[in-house]
């Protein structure tokens, strides 16, 4: 059986900046991996490659055995590919209801109706992700007055739109109170389990990458330096040196409010 | 040879004036992000100034004196509206400065002519630069030496003050990033102002330094504000050497052009720019525009259909006007029949704008191409109005997915520019294709069927159109589509990753805008019963800007309310007084300052908190939105 | 939200206010492009004002007063037919008048044959209001493009140049002048040739560029038709670069004080223009005139006064010609209707609806530091005009 999403030698670099150099890796569904790394180690870069946001300069991206190197976004997301974003992105001017419900109209490929009314469309389906998320008492708030930690969730909801194979978490807790990043990544955590999704993350927050993560990679510099349990990895004396020093692994309080 | 050398020495030192003007666009542009729209009526001011002390001040200190004292003046004059007007708006949506800007120039056009008269002013030639050089057996005017030198002075003395004072490297950080330099704690406020009146005296110099070319009149800004922020996108937004750069092509191209084309100025610096920006979207020296500002913050209540009882008043309204002409008389249905008409242009504006996001400087050219679609079809083929009607806007249609598919690459000015430039051709071929336009004088005898040719059928009929159109697009506004295109507008990030294609949904969103725009202009044509170039000019574009953002650019239908306020505002003022553009100037001036949402977007501010929807208190309210704004700025 | 549209137009309505029709009146309409073009539009208005002044005084129509309601059109035919549309439609005038840009008096002459209303274009040039594009119902009063086009040409045909350039603003009355001048020199004068053409855009000309590139193709003589801030360029560096040194310049409408004044001292010397020298006509018409202009508006007159003056005479005239005031009775009685103008008495021709108003011709010179016309002669329009016959044979059928 291939894997879910297999990553070759993967590169990318910013005029002289190698962002990302020689990433490999892969990842079975239903597994939880998690990759973390100092900032600017290259982690978001990593995560717009996979998605396409980005094209990588060299290395490839293999989705369920279909190459997915260099497609559009849109393109991945239609392969089965959902993801948040470090900094959310949501449809400000819209309820947090239509907000996953447009993705569900795209999911469904009924965006070019042009005679219906969107507020009605999949009503079902969008109030079941938001509960999913435990959003559904906000179903009718305006997605502008959110708080952050709600936005995320709405992020998560929307990403789960289309029935996604593989899910690209970047910092899905940053900025959100150390309870509630429990919460959420518990919630992500059994909702993938459950539906046998992949889940790729990132995260600052060590208590939660133990927590959660069936594996973790490290990244450095735009380069793997460790691969393991997170017990392997906790042990690695590499990457206590390089990227977690003395003892901030264990220190989650220590990185309060980094988001900032 | 020599000719050549000759020819480009005179496209040189036309290249000057434009550059000192255009620099100082792209100054302001580059850290206010205000497209100052005033910016001609600064330099005109600068010459009519340079006029009136070069008069006073005799001698060649006195010339000299007088052209950087009149800059000074003019300098002041712009930090005063930028700290009156500007400053209140900063917050207010893009653009909005730009209407703001645009009132101050329709108010400036009447001010001069009733300070210094309506007619033509001649100054003084500049003491010392009255002859010419031979230069291989011609004569170059020395005036003209004089300004090519000036041009890499002034570019020279605006590199040094950039990098070699504080405050110019504070002027560049602002343009790369403006909220970085609010985090580094600089007063902003100052350094906005000071940039404003250092784009203004360029502005200001550039006009002072024509004196000695040309006559001073009060046409002279919009003679020169549409070829400036030309140049200036040409080359790169905030780009002080590609405005030089662009200045230059744009110059030593008309020179080199009219030889071989003598007609070829009135459109040269549009092909160039729509050259430019299809080959290189943000023009030659600028650099890919951050993401627009996110939209957060700025529409904080979604929008929603009409309820049962709002249905029932715009039925009631509507029943209302198609009433009105059993109580109007002839005159006021017609009046009603063009306010009617552009009701429908500045919905199909305000779609593209504000669900699609695309702010277009030249919607006019559908509205015009609809129109002569309509008039094409009358006189070459004798088809009845109805038929018209329904073909012409296809040519609207028609422009619209050429342009736009070249349009909807770009984003933001960009995009603005673009669409223009488009405008601008169809306008010049609208102009100078005699043979088949009529040129300037238009299309004559494009009148209705006999049972729409009373006021009052016409007037009905220009509801129906109307309201069918306006109820199109919104029910386009709350379709599937309505949606997607509104996602891609919110966020194009997120949009883009949830399968969403941006790039044909804003194409066919400037498609139906086009063909919609084109249905108006067609009902426009048989209202006129003639059809002229200016319909697709950018005095038209405008109109509908201004409607739009009167209304309110964040709400469903205000365009309807601002083309209806601003239409017979306008109309009524023309038939009033000669000053009618210092009136409607200062008018839009006081509803930007007073209503920064537009007056539909103030009538739904006031709604809600008289009248606050039923309050939804679950979740956090505020709990991690000062992280969210600390984390948007990073 | 349609609601606010009927309160707009009540508005609207309410505070324009139903204009009173007052017994013992006769309102007409005119418009024209006082917004858009004050330095030409302010010497018509000054001009309308003397003659309604004059007529008013002198007991007006038959006894009833006359009155002018003005409008602005903007520059703008569309404007220009928003505002016709009212004067015919609320203010109930018998007939419209006025007019300056070409493409505005063409549509408001469409307007008229439409709405059937009279309308007497004051200062419009273009061949097309009375020729191509003439109707029943409209009437042309200055000397047209056509008109000066041949006194010029007559003039032209008088100098050895044998190689033309040309410059004229890139739109319609540019264009039909520069066609009328050649086809009429080249009838004098098979042996001249058009060497260059320039067509800069009105109101943008890029003077240095285009004159060398005149200069480059080595004319005897040029032809200009530029004017206003154009023209000043033009003058200043063709003056700097020595491109009118001896060449023949032959220039259109430079002799009308709106254009010569502005050139002051650097009005260059012996160029042949039409024009109004009102500083030199000795005639007592024109004497009258100037007298009671000067008194009344302390300034001197310009052409568009002559034009505004003239217009509002020939209003008079025809209201007094006949009584009956409907459209048809106005249109009849314009036909080979005879005015007096300070240019003398002309005559609104029955065949094509052109009058046959006169135009000064000369050649430019300075007197105390200000530019005028040196010798100007007067040029009757009618012997410049094609025969009622040929003329009528150029109208539309209809
Ligand atoms: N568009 C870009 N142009 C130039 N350099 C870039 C660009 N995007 C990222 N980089 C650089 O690439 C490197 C990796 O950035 P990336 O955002 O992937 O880091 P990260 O691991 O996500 O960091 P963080 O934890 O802060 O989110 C950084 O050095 C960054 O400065
Ligand atoms: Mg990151």
């Amino acid at each position: 059986m291939t894997a879910l999403l297999d990553v070759r030698n993967l590169a990318k670099s910013y005029g002289g900046v190698h962002a990302v150099r020689g990433v490999s890796f892969s990842l079975e569904a239903g597994q939880i991996l998690a990759l973390i790394g100092p900032n600017g180690a290259g982690k978001s870069t990593c995560f717009n490659m996979l998605n396409g946001q980005i094209r990588p300069n060299a290395g490839s991206i293999t989705l369920a055995g279909q190459d997915i190197t260099g497609l559009a976004p849109r393109v991945v997301w239609r392969k089965g590919v959902g993801r948040t974003f470090q900094i959310t992105a949501t449809f400000a001017s819209m309820t947090v209801r239509e907000n996953v419900q447009v993705a569900l109209l795209s999911h469904h490929g009924k965006l070019w109706a042009a005679f219906r009314y969107a507020g009605a469309a999949y009503l079902k389906e969008a109030e079941a992700l938001l509960a999913l998320v435990g959003m559904e008492a906000q179903a009718a708030r305006p997605c502008g007055e959110l708080a952050y930690g709600d936005l995320k969730r709405l992020e998560l909801a929307i990403a789960l739109a289309n029935d996604p194979k593989l899910l690209l978490m970047d910092e899905p807790t940053a900025g959100m109170a150390p309870k509630e990043r429990v919460d959420l990544m518990r919630l992500t955590a059994g909702i993938a389990r459950e539906k046998g999704i992949g889940v790729l993350f990132t995260e600052h927050d060590m208590d939660v990458v133990f927590e959660h993560a069936d594996s973790v990679m490290v990244l450095n510099r735009g380069e793997l330096i460790a691969t393991g349990s997170p017990e392997a990895v906790r042990r690695d004396p590499q990457v206590r040196a390089i990227y977690l020093g003395d003892g901030l692994l264990y220190d989650a309080k220590h990185r309060e409010g980094d988001a900032a | 040879m020599e000719f050549i050398l000759v020819q480009t020495l005179s496209g040189l030192a036309s290249a000057a004036s434009l550059f000192l003007v255009a620099s100082g666009l792209s100054i302001i542009f580059g850290v206010t992000r205000i497209v100052n729209f005033a910016h001609g009526a600064f330099y005109m001011l600068g010459a009519y100034m340079a006029f009136t002390l070069t008069d006073r001040w005799t001698g060649a200190f006195g010339f000299w004196g007088a052209i950087i004292a009149a800059s000074l003046v003019v300098a002041v004059l712009g930090a005063l509206m930028e700290m009156v007007l500007l400053r209140r708006i900063y917050q207010a949506p893009e653009l909005f400065q730009l209407l703001a800007t645009f009132g101050v120039t329709l108010m400036v056009q009447d001010i001069v002519v009733l300070i210094w008269g309506p007619e033509d002013l001649m100054g003084p030639r500049a003491p010392g630069f009255t002859g010419a050089v031979t230069v291989f057996g011609r004569m170059v005017p020395s005036y003209d030496f004089l300004l090519i030198a000036l041009g890499p002075v002034v570019l020279g003395l605006l590199w040094l003050l950039f990098h070699y004072t504080r405050w110019g490297v504070l002027v560049r950080a602002a343009t790369q990033d403006r909220d970085m330099v609010a985090a580094l704690g600089v007063n902003q406020k100052w350094l906005f102002t000071s940039v404003f009146a250092l784009g203004v005296f360029l502005a200001a110099l550039g006009g002072a330094l024509q004196i000695p070319r040309t006559t001073v009149s009060h046409s002279m800004d919009l003679a020169i504000i549409v070829e400036v922020f030309v140049v200036v996108v040409i080359g790169g937004l905030g780009s002080v050497l590609g405005a030089f750069v662009a200045a230059i092509i744009v110059s030593e191209l008309n020179a080199f052009g009219i030889l071989i084309f003598p007609k070829i100025s009135l459109i040269l610096v549009f092909l160039v720019m729509a050259v430019v920006l299809v080959i290189r979207p943000w023009g030659l020296f600028g650099k890919p525009e951050s993401a627009p500002r996110p939209a957060a913050g700025l529409s904080i209540r979604p929008w929603r259909p009409f309820t049962p009882a709002e249905r029932i008043a715009v039925a009631v309204g509507v029943f209302g006007a198609a009433v009105l002409p059993f109580f109007l008389g002839n005159y006021a249905l017609t009046v009603g029949a063009e306010i009617l008409v552009f009701v429908l242009f500045a919905a199909s504006l305000h779609f593209l704008m504000t669900v699609g996001g695309l702010a277009s400087f030249g919607h006019a050219a559908y509205f015009g191409l609809g129109a002569y679609g309509a008039a094409f079809l009358v006189k070459f083929t004798g088809a009845p109005m109805e038929a018209a009607l329904l073909v012409g806007p296809l040519m609207g249609l028609a422009g619209a997915v050429v342009f736009g598919w070249f349009c909807v690459r770009l984003s933001g000015v960009y995009f603005a520019m673009l669409t223009l430039a488009f405008a601008q051709i169809a306008w010049s071929i609208a102009f100078q294709w005699v043979d088949v336009t009529g040129g300037d004088n238009g299309m004559l005898g494009i009148w209705p069927s006999t049972w729409a040719s009373s006021p009052r059928g016409f007037f009905w009929l220009a509801l129906g159109i109307a309201v069918v159109g306006v109820g199109i697009l919104r029910v386009l506004v709350f379709s599937p589509f309505g949606y997607g295109l509104r996602a891609s507008r919110d966020s194009a990030l997120r949009s883009e990753a949830i399968g969403i294609d941006r790039r044909s949904m804003q194409w066919v969103a400037f498609i139906v805008a086009g063909t919609f725009a084109g249905i108006s202009g067609a009902t426009f044509a048989f209202l006129k019963g003639s059809v002229f170039p200016d319909f697709l000019g950018i005095p038209t574009s405008v109109d509908g800007l201004v409607m739009v953002l009167l209304g309110g650019i964040e709400t469903v239908s205000g365009a309807v309310v601002g083309a209806v306020v601003y239409k017979a505002l306008a109309i009524w003022l023309m038939s009033q007084t000669d000053l009618s553009k210092l009136v409607l100037g200062a008018i839009i001036v006081l509803l930007v300052v007073a209503f920064p949402k537009g007056i539909v977007g103030f009538l739904e501010d006031l709604r809600y908190r008289l009248r606050p929807p039923r309050a939804n208190g679950a979740g956090p309210k505020t709990a991690g939105y000062g992280i969210a704004k600390v984390e948007a700025a990073e | 939200m349609k609601k606010i549209i009927g309160s707009a137009l009540a508005a609207l309505v309410l505070a324009t206010g139903a204009a009173s029709a007052q017994q013992g009146e006769i309102k007409v309409g005119e418009i024209n492009s006082y917004s858009a073009l004050p330095a030409f539009t302010e010497p018509y208005r000054k001009g309308m004002e003397l003659a309604l002044k004059e007529i008013n005084d002198a007991g007006g129509i038959k006894g009833k007063k006359l009155v002018i309601i003005s409008k602005d059109d903007g520059g703008k035919p569309g404007d220009a037919l928003t505002a016709a549309n009212e004067l015919v439609s609320r203010d109930g005038v018998v007939l419209l008048a006025g007019g300056f840009l070409s493409n505005v008096g063409l549509a408001l002459a469409d307007f008229a044959k439409q709405k059937k209303v009279l309308y007497i274009a004051a200062e419009p040039l273009t061949d097309a209001i009375v020729w191509s594009k003439g109707n029943d119902y409209t009437f042309r009063l200055r000397t047209s493009n056509y008109m000066q086009a041949a006194m010029l040409a007559e003039e032209a045909a008088k100098l050895p140049a044998k190689r033309w350039a040309t410059i004229a603003p890139n739109y319609e009355f540019g264009q039909s002048f520069v066609a009328a001048f050649k086809e009429l020199l080249t009838k004098r004068r098979p042996d001249v040739e058009f060497v260059a053409e320039q067509w800069p855009p009105l109101g943008k000309i890029d003077a240095g560029p285009v004159l060398q590139a005149i200069d480059a193709a080595k004319p005897d003589a040029i032809l200009n038709a530029t004017f206003a801030g154009d023209l000043v360029k033009l003058v200043r560096e063709g003056n700097t670069r020595g491109v009118f040194k001896d060449r023949a310049v032959v220039s259109y409408l430079t002799g009308e004080p709106e254009y010569l004044d502005p050139l002051k001292e650097e009005t260059p010397a012996g160029w042949i223009v039409t024009g109004y020298p009102w500083y030199s006509i000795k005639t007592a018409a024109h004497q009258a005139f100037l007298d009671a202009y000067q008194q009344l508006h302390k300034d001197y007159p310009r052409l568009g006064s002559i034009v505004g003056y003239s217009t509002v005479k020939s209003i008079a005239a025809v209201l007094t010609a006949t009584d009956d005031h409907s459209t048809d009775g106005l249109a009849k009685a314009m036909k080979g209707l005879k005015v007096d103008t300070p240019f003398g008495s002309i005559v609104y021709r029955a065949a094509d609806h052109q009058s046959t108003l006169g135009a000064y011709i000369g050649t430019t010179g300075i007197r105390d530091g200000k530019g005028i016309m040196v010798d100007p002669v007067f040029r009757e329009g009618a012997a410049y005009l094609p025969s009622e016959a040929d003329a009528a044979k150029l109208r539309p059928a209809n």
